[in-house]
């Protein structure tokens, strides 16, 4: 399989505090990564480097071989990113969002995307409704339709279930898992959920002050720390004093 | 950028209090501004034509004030929303970013200053046009200054978050004493007159003064003003891109989103 990211040796100093302190990983296409980690273990600051919110004190990133910091409009064009920290445009509707950021990213045939976003996320009862008044649900496939709406071939998920009931929760990792086999895109998935880490990612890394202390398959960490699941596996590891510092 | 235009037409459109806020305080300024000036017609001789004058120099103000709080608040909308992040995640350079805003503030200035014009001429008999030619030229330099603040104050924005919003605010009340809106600037204190001076304010009101008063026209006015006013703009602009630098090095455009 093709690789689509490389991170490499990527640092981040803010100041003298070192939030991430050279990671290096890659993303191949047809996967999902899952990046997992106490907060403040640098997950975020990592993902706002990808989408070039951040500029790395040192390293690189590669998405398709183009460096971020060169060609980030090149970039930003092929990957795309949801979070519940942020939000679409409230008083806009759902249809009036996604054509906003449809004309953002410069889709060709925009009403055939957005047809076909409504039809694979259910927005067709809520495409003509206040953003801002949809429950946590809808709101979460609206912004998850933004997300889609470039056709992006790396995807970047920051929680993207949290705060949502299993049903829906369980809608989403349907979704994204049967999304990435038909596009054939990478995923990064930062989440708290270690199920849904477990039941989505064939490999993980885990995060701990900056830096990358374990990573595997969940089965592989399970078995190597001698665990039943993979929660037991994040709190061994977010409570082990770390051996880096 | 027509996509950035069409997010904030559609908010502007869904919304009625929106659209009332747009119209309703240019047009209680210019109401009040009327009567203020009504006053100064019976009891000073200060001006030959009181209300023209000063109704004038308000509309125009009005506008300066409207596409400078215009901008800011496309920027703060954003923040407000928190699609601040989804906004910097798309594939937009930051001109484009600023040609849209920029284009965009105009349509909202525009629909508060309409209906403030229309107002004037059945009210107190007034019409800003008398200014003729030169008040395309006058409105020229107060938008880009308009601009130019905005754009400075986004700089801040975007360099120090949210904590910057009520300089958005305040920026234009700071300038309206060295602008000279409504008198002439040999009324300011020496130290003062030396500020008015290096801002295009004074030469603007000074000439749609001197065009109303005097019907004569200065074009020096005009042509410092331009002067002044691509100097001020193109430090806001340099600005804009180093706060944006800056920004992604402290990671504000992160914390602002959220």
């Amino acid at each position: 399989m093709k690789t689509l990211v490389e991170v490499q040796n990527l640092k981040k100093n803010y100041g003298d505090k070192q939030a991430v302190k050279s990671i290096s990983f890659k993303i191949k296409e047809n996967e999902i990564l899952g990046l997992l980690g106490p907060n403040g273990s640098g997950k975020t600051t990592t993902i706002g480097m990808m989408l070039g919110l951040l500029k790395p004190t040192s390293g690189e990133i590669l998405i398709e071989g183009d460096k971020i910091e060169v060609d980030r409009i090149k970039i930003l064009q092929k990957i795309n990113f949801i979070s519940p920290y942020i939000e679409l445009p409230k008083k806009l509707t759902v249809k009036q969002n996604l054509i906003v950021f449809g004309k953002l990213y410069k889709i060709k045939n925009l009403n055939d995307r957005i047809d076909y976003l409504t039809s694979k996320l259910r927005l067709s009862d809520i495409l003509n409704r206040i953003t801002g008044e949809l429950s946590s649900g809808q709101k979460n496939r609206a912004s998850l339709a933004k997300s889609l709406i470039n056709d992006p071939k790396v995807l970047l998920l920051d929680e993207p279930t949290a705060s949502l009931d299993p049903e829906i929760g369980d809608f989403i990792r349907s979704f994204l898992e049967d999304y990435k086999k038909e596009k054939k895109i990478s995923i990064l998935l930062a989440s708290h959920n270690m199920n849904e880490v477990t039941r989505l990612c064939k490999s993980i890394l885990m995060m701990k002050d900056g830096i990358i202390v374990d990573s595997g398959s969940p089965a592989n960490l399970i078995e190597k720390h001698g665990r039943k699941n993979l929660e037991e596996v994040f709190l061994k590891l977010s409570r082990r004093p770390n051996e880096h510092n | 950028m027509y996509g950035l235009f069409l997010r904030h037409f559609y908010l502007i459109t869904r919304s009625f209090p929106r659209i009332l806020d747009l119209i309703y305080w240019p047009s209680i300024q210019i109401t009040l501004w009327g009567f203020i000036s009504n006053f100064f017609a019976t009891h000073t001789t200060y001006y030959n034509n009181a209300v023209g004058v000063i109704l004038t120099c308000a509309i125009l103000y009005d506008f300066l004030f409207r596409t400078s709080i215009g901008f800011n608040m496309l920027f703060l909308e954003e923040i407000w929303s928190r699609n601040f992040t989804n906004l910097f995640i798309a594939p937009m350079k930051i001109s484009e970013i600023l040609t849209s805003l920029i284009f965009t503030a105009l349509v909202r200035a525009l629909i508060g200053l309409i209906p403030a014009v229309l107002l004037t001429s059945p009210l107190f008999g007034i019409s800003i046009l008398e200014l003729g030619i030169y008040l395309f030229f006058l409105f020229l330099s107060l938008y880009i200054f308009g601009i130019t603040l905005g754009i400075l104050v986004s700089a801040g924005l975007l360099r120090f978050g949210p904590s910057f919003e009520n300089i958005a605010w305040s920026t234009m009340f700071l300038l309206a004493p060295f602008g000279c809106i409504y008198y002439p600037i040999e009324i300011l204190p020496e130290i003062f007159q030396k500020i008015a001076y290096m801002l295009p304010l004074v030469y603007i009101f000074e000439e749609a003064r001197n065009i109303l008063i005097n019907n004569t026209v200065d074009i020096s006015n005009l042509i410092q003003a331009f002067m002044l006013n691509i100097i001020y703009i193109i430090i806001s602009i340099t600005l804009f891109f180093y706060s944006f630098n800056k920004a992604r090095d402290k990671g504000t455009l992160i914390n602002i989103g959220e």
